[in-house]
């Protein structure tokens, strides 16, 4: 069994929902990553998203943007990105890494190579934004063979059809954006979110992670309710971006803010 | 070769190109575009409300004019223009924006978005936002809103809103890059205007289509006015809308070369230029695979060209097939030779072309002399230069 289906499962058995922060590795600086994702682990987090920065972010708002923009001013690249996920293994065997980004670096790398790359990194989990199934075949097919999940992303637009689909290609959980926008915008509205999920439950078993729009500790409560995990991201990296010349405050703020959500969510 | 040209295949590839590479809440909407696009094609009361806007409002057919005297001077191939600076909006874009507003209405849709560079396109989108009485958001570079002020003034006063993109390299692919973020947010209401043949399945297919009315004609005009088809053709290739435009209909005749020309800027050797076919490699951008300019991490670069309608990263998928292939040849032109082509063209026709089509016609006065006098090459002249008086002014030091 995958890691980040023993994570589910075991979250599941006991009640609880996963909580997955995601930050853009590299953001602010190459040397914070690292410590930052064992601090989350701390803070009591289950599976954490490793953003991979992209020139190009199409399906980011502005503060997972400036994220990737801060990290390529420091040369981050999948590579590095890799070698940072190699570097918590080390220490952490337990907590899931799922690499989150959009799949040109991939492309540059080859698919092929970075399935071995990412195997080597001992990396549980590959969601790439803009690779849906029609154009995943090849990747998806070269991830699985190494136990790596491909994460799908659902929307609110997402058909019945489109949700077998994803459950067919991916595995390990899937991605649930709950609102129709860019990362970090708007409000999301609970009970659009739990009609939603009634229709995914219906075609897929995979576990729901629910993610865009998620602020505090209370909509964490609330969303984490509704499905079996929810997403934290552009929350945290706003915590980055108010403290950029000191990280070190950044990272207690955001451990305080993970902490906050875990208690809402555990309670 | 006798099998007739049949790109892209029903989920948009071109081969290894193209393709649907988005998010998946742009899937639906990409998907419903695609089923209205494949009805819409062959009803004939769309094509008879598409056919009359395009003569009555645009001011179809274009002329193929045959610069006579250039060619002389050249002393090579005779040289036909295709004038599609004559165009309502003076450049091929509106030939697209039409088709795909027009689109858009019988879609139910209220509000149109749209990305630009040079501004060509945005005014076109603008133009027909107005006419139609639908709301209007342009996305523009906050370079290019500065290098084409006089664009940004003309959408507003079609009242479009212009938006100043300060994110990446706030350029065109940034520009593309904050419209699909309006597109996935707004899908509901609001129809995404891509201004060439790029962007993901069935956008690359679709303004080709729009667009292949320039080549359509030119193949019959040249017929009519020559007695023969053309050996070559060549336009400037940015996106690529008005070079497909021109080669589609040419593509089963085997005998005609295709030429498209890229901007290479300061010069390939130097990095700083926009020919991702000449000098790039494979990758996804933008909803598509094609040719980008992009380092070895596949992080998209910076772009250079004293043209902003050609100052992007990446090129239609179908370019990219036609490359492949070798049924399309793709070569470069600098700024300076592309300022050469622009006076050659000024002072021998009396026609002052856009910086972009500048680089056709800066290849064309190489290629032409290397050609038989009773050769012809038919060069996309693809907008006016009015747009660009700015540019060009500061550019030889005198201040307007």
């Amino acid at each position: 069994m995958s890691r980040l289906a023993a994570t589910f499962e075991a979250l599941s058995k006991s009640g609880r929902k996963a909580l997955v922060p995601f930050i853009t590795a590299g953001d602010p600086r190459p040397d914070f990553t690292l410590p930052m994702m064992h601090a989350m682990v701390e803070a009591g987090v289950d599976v954490i998203e490793l953003g991979v920065p992209f020139s190009d972010p199409m399906a980011d708002g502005p503060v997972i943007q400036r994220a990737s923009e801060r990290a390529l001013d420091h040369k981050m690249s999948l590579r590095r990105t890799l070698a940072i996920a190699t570097e918590f293994r080390k220490t952490n065997q337990h907590t899931p890494v799922v690499l989150m980004g959009y799949v040109n670096p991939i492309e540059a790398m080859g698919y092929e190579d970075f399935a071995n790359a990412a195997q080597r990194a001992e990396i549980d989990g590959v969601l790439t934004v803009d690779l849906p199934p029609e154009e995943a075949e090849e990747c998806v097919a070269l991830l699985k063979a190494r136990d790596i999940d491909p994460i799908f992303l659902l929307a609110p637009n997402s058909t019945d059809e489109r949700i077998k689909k994803m459950d067919a290609a991916g595995s390990g959980y899937i991605y649930y954006v709950s609102l129709k926008g860019v990362t970090g915008a708007g409000h999301l509205n609970t009970a659009d979110v739990e009609t939603k999920l009634n229709q995914i439950k219906a075609n897929t078993r995979l576990p729901v992670a629910i993610g865009f729009g998620v602020k505090d500790a209370q909509t964490a409560k609330t969303v984490a309710n509704l499905g079996d995990g929810v997403v934290v991201g552009s929350a945290l990296i706003s915590k980055i971006e108010a403290n950029l010349d000191d990280p070190e405050r950044a990272k207690t703020e955001i451990v305080e803010l993970l902490v906050a959500m875990r208690q809402a969510m555990d309670n | 070769m006798t099998e007739k040209y049949n790109m892209p295949d029903e989920r948009g590839h071109f081969g290894p190109y193209g393709g649907m590479f988005v998010a998946e809440t742009l899937m639906l909407p990409i998907q419903e575009l695609n089923a209205a696009y494949q009805q819409y094609l062959d009803d004939p009361d769309f094509i008879a409300e598409l056919d009359a806007d395009l003569t009555h409002y645009v001011g179809r057919p274009s002329p193929l004019y045959h610069a006579e005297r250039w060619s002389r001077e050249l002393g090579g191939a005779q040289i036909y223009l295709k004038r599609e600076d004559l165009n309502h909006t003076g450049a091929h874009k509106i030939n697209n924006t039409i088709g795909q507003a027009l689109l858009a209405k019988r879609m139910g849709k209220t509000r149109i978005i749209a990305e630009t560079g040079a501004g060509q396109h945005g005014v076109a989108t603008a133009t027909v936002a107005a006419r139609l009485g639908l709301e209007c958001v342009i996305y523009m570079g906050a370079v290019d809103v500065v290098r084409q002020s006089l664009n940004v003034y003309r959408m507003k006063l079609l009242g479009a809103t212009v938006v100043p993109v300060e994110s990446g390299s706030k350029t065109l692919k940034d520009a593309l890059n904050e419209a699909l973020r309006d597109w996935v947010t707004n899908v509901d209401n609001t129809f995404y205007i891509i201004g060439t043949v790029a962007g993901p399945h069935p956008y690359p297919a679709m303004v080709r289509d729009f667009q292949a009315i320039i080549g359509r004609e030119a193949r019959q005009q040249c017929l009519n006015q020559a007695g023969r088809l053309p050996d070559a053709l060549v336009a400037c290739v940015g996106g690529g809308s008005n070079a497909i435009g021109l080669f589609y209909p040419f593509i089963d005749d085997r005998s005609v070369k295709m030429i498209g020309v890229e901007a290479a800027g300061d010069g390939i050797e130097t990095g700083r230029h926009s020919a991702p076919l000449c000098a790039g490699r494979p990758g996804v951008l933008h909803g598509n695979r094609t040719y980008l300019m992009e380092d070895d991490d596949g992080e998209i670069i910076e772009t250079h060209s004293i043209s902003a309608g050609l100052d992007y990263p990446g090129v239609g998928p179908e370019h990219a097939w036609l490359k492949d292939t070798g049924r399309a040849e793709y070569v470069n032109i600098t700024d300076s030779e592309a300022m050469e082509g622009f006076h050659a063209l000024t002072c021998m026709e009396g026609i002052i072309p856009a910086l972009e089509s500048s680089h056709a016609m800066a290849y064309t006065m190489k290629l032409a002399p290397t050609m038989s006098k009773d050769e012809i090459i038919i060069v996309c002249l693809s907008g006016r230069g009015d747009k660009d008086m700015q540019t060009i002014a500061q550019r030889e030091g005198i201040e307007l």
